[in-house]
């Protein structure tokens, strides 16, 4: 990366950090995200168009509240005097008014509206994108593409979750303590998932949500460093962003865990993985995210330093079974096993899934069936089966790889 | 819901493909079939022949003409479609994003309009 985009990438984070921030803020108070993003959305299109170029000014709240306070005010009066009615249109004046009075007191209520996002009252599959949105700024455009949805219908999904937080009289608090392991593991699930879908992209578009999911793991894991949850998922992603460098070989072909030259993994990011990944066990009881962190760390250990770590892998999977028997697991679980009983006991015990529907489109199963037929000497199932999993692949990488697998099997 | 895939690309720059290379992507076309086929998406598929051997057919105030060529000329042609069954538009573009064709042209994801062609 140059140097020139290298500040351009700064003054971007900058700006999305006090946007977000502001969003907060307003929103804490007057219940309206939706309000609070129109208040701040020109002034922040201003920043993201003047900032890289000009540098971020040395207090970035104070700059977006002034832009807002002059250019919004009648913007503001002509929609809401329509829509919303006075009251609201003075209550986010005044609102702003008073922060932009004290921007060096503005209290970061990020997490309070990450937690509104992951809120019951969103649909489960839009609280993503709803905080991709409200805290980081990113334009529907952007994660319409990254969820496949055209962009105008993303806009008016995340217009109807606003509406509904709204309709729901949603706080935008952190909840109490004997309901906070609760919510804030849909905050977790709903950052995972937009790191997972970034991940999953082989070359990251115009918003690398892998990257964005990782920030907003930071900010949470600043905001309440008491969470263990919180840094086992944060150390999780990590994990997983350290291994990008070697996903995909010098020729743009793809190199699964096994094939990667692990010279090419990210130490740095390693190592803070590991820090998180300790803090989180000492801190106490463990979690989904800090077993799976755990396994991410046994496997570092094992191409990294020779060690042999698979029984240990075995054994956390065993416990991530005991949290959530879900297929996925089922399945990571046997082929771990295959390690070290062999692929016929794998076989065996991923049996029960073959009749699962909801294998029947997921190419993870597909590709793993096939390989662990392959292994076991069952030419023809492993054909079968890997033929799915190209069938199921949308990235051509991915969907190669497996040709040349499948094409192997004749060979062997 | 039913939903239409059609597939366009560009048919001279296809031509020039070389035949193994080709076989590689018929290939992947044949598992992608078999994958809709096994989650129990798939109704229907056809490769279309290429637009030289089209023509067009239209009867306007008692006048029939017929023309040689597709309906209209365009960068790149239609030419083959899946009919599938899909939850929603959401699950139908998902199985459009898996279709190998849309790495190498366009795909247009459809709904059949359900209510029509019943007798009136």
């Amino acid at each position: 990366m140059t140097d020139a985009a290298t500040a351009r990438g700064v003054a971007e984070r900058v700006a999305r950090e006090s946007y977000g921030r502001l969003v907060a803020f307003l929103a804490a108070r007057t219940r309206d995200l939706a309000g609070a993003e129109d208040a701040l959305s020109e002034a922040f299109a201003a920043a993201l168009d003047q900032w890289p170029r000009e540098g971020a000014p040395a207090n970035p709240d104070a700059w977006l509240l002034s832009v807002a306070r002059r250019r919004q005010t009648d913007a503001w009066r002509r929609r809401w005097t329509q829509a919303e009615g006075e009251a609201q249109l003075t209550t986010m004046m005044d609102e702003i008014e008073a922060a932009a009075g004290t921007p060096d007191a503005i209290p970061d209520r990020r997490l309070a509206l990450m937690f509104a996002c992951a809120h019951p009252a969103v649909e489960r599959d839009m609280r993503t994108p709803l905080m991709l949105q409200a805290v980081l700024g990113l334009p529907a455009r952007d994660i319409g593409a990254a969820f496949l949805v055209p962009p105008a219908t993303m806009g008016q999904r995340l217009v109807r979750a606003k509406a509904r937080l709204k309709t729901a009289q949603a706080a935008f608090r952190i909840p109490e303590t004997e309901e906070l392991p609760e919510r804030l593991d849909a905050v977790l699930e709903a950052v995972y998932a937009a790191f997972t879908t970034g991940w999953a992209d082989g070359e990251p578009g115009e918003a690398d949500l892998a990257r964005e999911a990782i920030w907003l793991g930071r900010v949470i894991v600043g905001l309440i460093p008491d969470q263990p949850e919180a840094r086992g998922a944060l150390a999780l992603m990590l994990y997983a962003e350290a291994r990008r460098p070697a996903r995909r070989t010098a020729d743009g072909d793809y190199a699964p865990l096994e094939e990667q030259d692990a010279a090419l993994w990210d130490l740095p990011l390693i190592a803070e993985a590991e820090t998180l990944l300790r803090q989180a066990n000492a801190a106490g009881p463990s979690g989904r995210y800090q077993i799976e962190a755990a396994i991410q760390s046994a496997h570092v250990a094992r191409r990294l330093h020779d060690a042999d770590s698979w029984p240990a892998i075995i054994a956390l999977y065993e416990v991530l079974l005991t949290l959530s028997a879900s297929p996925v697991v089922r399945l990571n679980h046997a082929m771990t096993t295959a390690r070290v009983e062999g692929a016929e006991v794998a076989l065996a015990l991923i049996q029960p899934l073959d009749t699962d529907p909801r294998m029947a489109g997921y190419q993870p199963y597909w590709a793993a069936r096939g390989q662990l037929c392959a292994e076991a000497g069952r030419r023809a199932k492993a054909h079968e089966a890997l033929t799915l999993a190209i069938g199921l692949t949308a990235d051509p990488a991915v969907r190669r790889y497996l040709q040349q697998r499948r094409g192997r099997l004749k060979a062997d | 819901m039913r939903y239409m895939l059609m597939l366009y690309a560009d048919e001279a720059a296809g031509a020039q493909i070389p035949p193994e290379e080709m076989k590689g992507y018929m290939d992947q076309m044949y598992a992608y079939g078999a994958a809709l086929t096994k989650a129990g998406a798939f109704i229907q598929t056809h490769p279309l022949a290429r637009t030289d051997q089209a023509c067009t057919v239209r009867v306007q105030d008692g006048r029939m003409t017929v023309q040689d060529g597709p309906y209209a000329e365009t960068r790149e042609q239609f030419g083959g479609y899946f009919l599938i069954e899909a939850r929603d538009m959401d699950a139908a573009r998902q199985w459009a994003a898996r279709c190998p064709a849309a790495t190498w042209g366009t795909i247009e994801v459809r709904p059949l309009s359900e209510n029509a062609g019943k007798p009136g």
